[in-house]
């Protein structure tokens, strides 16, 4: 129910690092092939908490749960996955739509889902 | 499931169409007078007939939560117990739309809070209580612990002319009704006209009202579809803790206040969903109660129910001395 509040710098190192895990979280296997990026589900974070996507650009999105199930919900972006405890689960998205939002985990997985979020920019 | 019986939904077809349907069935008979009054006597015996009365709307209690945004727990629950108690015009039920208890993984400390909810419900001088469940109390266990509890998750009753449609939204882990749940809303509300006064009561709204909250169905639409026949339907809800009001065509959409803490404004509210503080003057504020009011058969162009949300107050109580008092005494 309720997000740890984050002190200044705390949030901005947050920021940082979870940003430089998206680009690092992004792979190619060879040159042509689809950007990977790898979003790991744990009660109650994903980890990144925060990617950046670019309109138009096709990626997929390796979903893990290290716990038990998760959902990966965003309606804007037409995501709706179910992430099988400890299991691993692609999708592949073309967003077609600029801004920020809030992706949810929405299948319930304990007393703090409701702060299960996350953040995907498309730029 | 229950289900409407052929002589219930004669009763309540006819009820809602009114007297004109005994007429168009029996017009030699009514012309003299009498069959029209054999019909209002049984109707009014059966307890079925259109009559006005009113019910109220409980969500959100949680039992079991203690945390900064409430650190009272149970006390509001409480207080509204007693506020109802003291109405002047004794409600005939009272709906809890969901999060009875707050959730937990030890089943026996969650089964232990279902029971104290019950006890404290039972204080209720009401003849009926119903309930469906929120995602607190089914969300972990596909709403076994639940149904053991309280019964089934979704069922529909008849009372004084209105048909009561429970309705679960959360027992699937995921906000949505399901594909079961729909055909049975189908067929039991198949039997029934245009006209008869429908009251859904549900945990999460079955509109889109703020999806990166979690504030929605994602199969609330094919719930509209199934009432979009039916003129005079009220959906009754609680999650999102506080009152709120809309419509999808004809059908009217109200959520409740919680008795445990209260949620922002979803609208223009940027970023994570997060409790408003306790405050230690108002330990109360935004919490509440709803009382609703069925005037009896509906008018073309009218509202079947009139609703009232009233805030809980706390009495005497104010302040830091007053809140160490509502904490020390159990009977407040």
């Amino acid at each position: 129910m309720f997000q740890a509040e984050l002190t200044k710098p705390a949030l901005i190192t947050a920021l940082c690092v979870s940003g430089l895990l998206a680009l690092t979280g992004t792979k190619r296997a060879h040159a042509d092939d689809i950007p990977v990026i790898e979003i790991t589900a744990k009660r109650f974070a994903f980890s990144p908490d925060k990617i950046a996507l670019k309109k138009g650009q096709t990626v997929k999105l390796r979903l893990h749960s290290e716990d038990v199930t998760h959902g990966f919900f965003l309606r804007p972006l037409k995501l709706d996955e179910e992430i099988p405890a400890g299991e691993t689960k692609e999708v592949t998205v073309t967003p077609q739509v600029a801004g920020t939002f809030t992706t949810i985990c929405d299948h319930f997985c304990g007393a703090n889902h409701g702060n299960m979020n996350m953040t995907i920019v498309v730029e | 499931m229950k289900h409407p019986d052929r002589r219930s939904f004669l009763k309540i077809a006819g009820i809602s169409l009114g007297i004109g349907v005994l007429y168009s069935a029996y017009p030699a008979a009514l012309a003299k007078g009498e069959v029209g009054d054999m019909f209002s006597s049984l109707g009014r015996a059966s307890g079925e007939t259109v009559t006005p009365f009113s019910f109220v709307q409980l969500s959100d209690s949680h039992v079991g939560f203690n945390g900064p945004p409430d650190p009272l727990g149970t006390r509001a629950f409480e207080r509204a117990v007693e506020m109802i108690n003291a109405l002047p015009r004794r409600p005939d039920l009272v709906l809890f739309t969901g999060d009875l208890t707050h959730d937990t993984e030890d089943k026996d400390v969650h089964a232990q809070r279902m029971k104290q909810f019950q006890e404290i419900s039972q204080k209720l001088n009401v003849p009926m209580i119903k309930h469906v469940p929120g995602e607190h109390d089914a969300g972990l266990d596909g709403g076994a612990l639940y149904r053991e509890f309280f019964g089934e998750s979704y069922y529909s009753f008849d009372h004084r002319g209105v048909h009561f449609v429970a309705l679960d939204n959360v027992s699937r882990a995921k906000p949505e009704v399901g594909a079961e749940q729909l055909a049975w809303l189908k067929k039991d509300l198949g039997l029934f006209s245009k006209s008869a006064p429908i009251v859904i009561f549900t945990h999460r709204p079955l509109f889109d009202l703020r999806p990166d909250w979690e504030w929605f169905t994602s199969d609330g639409d094919d719930v509209m579809n199934v009432l979009a026949d039916f003129d005079n339907v009220t959906v009754l809800y609680g999650h999102i803790h506080r009152d709120n009001e809309h419509e999808t065509g004809k059908v009217h959409h109200y959520a409740a206040r919680s008795l445990i803490f209260a949620f922002p404004d979803p609208t223009g509210v940027g970023g994570p969903r997060k409790p408003l503080p306790f405050d230690k003057d108002h330990p109360f504020k935004n919490l509440g109660l709803r009382t609703v009011s069925f005037n009896g058969k509906p008018q073309p162009g009218s509202r079947a129910l009139s609703i009232k949300d009233i805030e809980l107050t706390a009495r005497e109580f104010r302040g830091i001395n007053g809140v160490q008092q509502l904490l020390r005494n159990p009977k407040v």
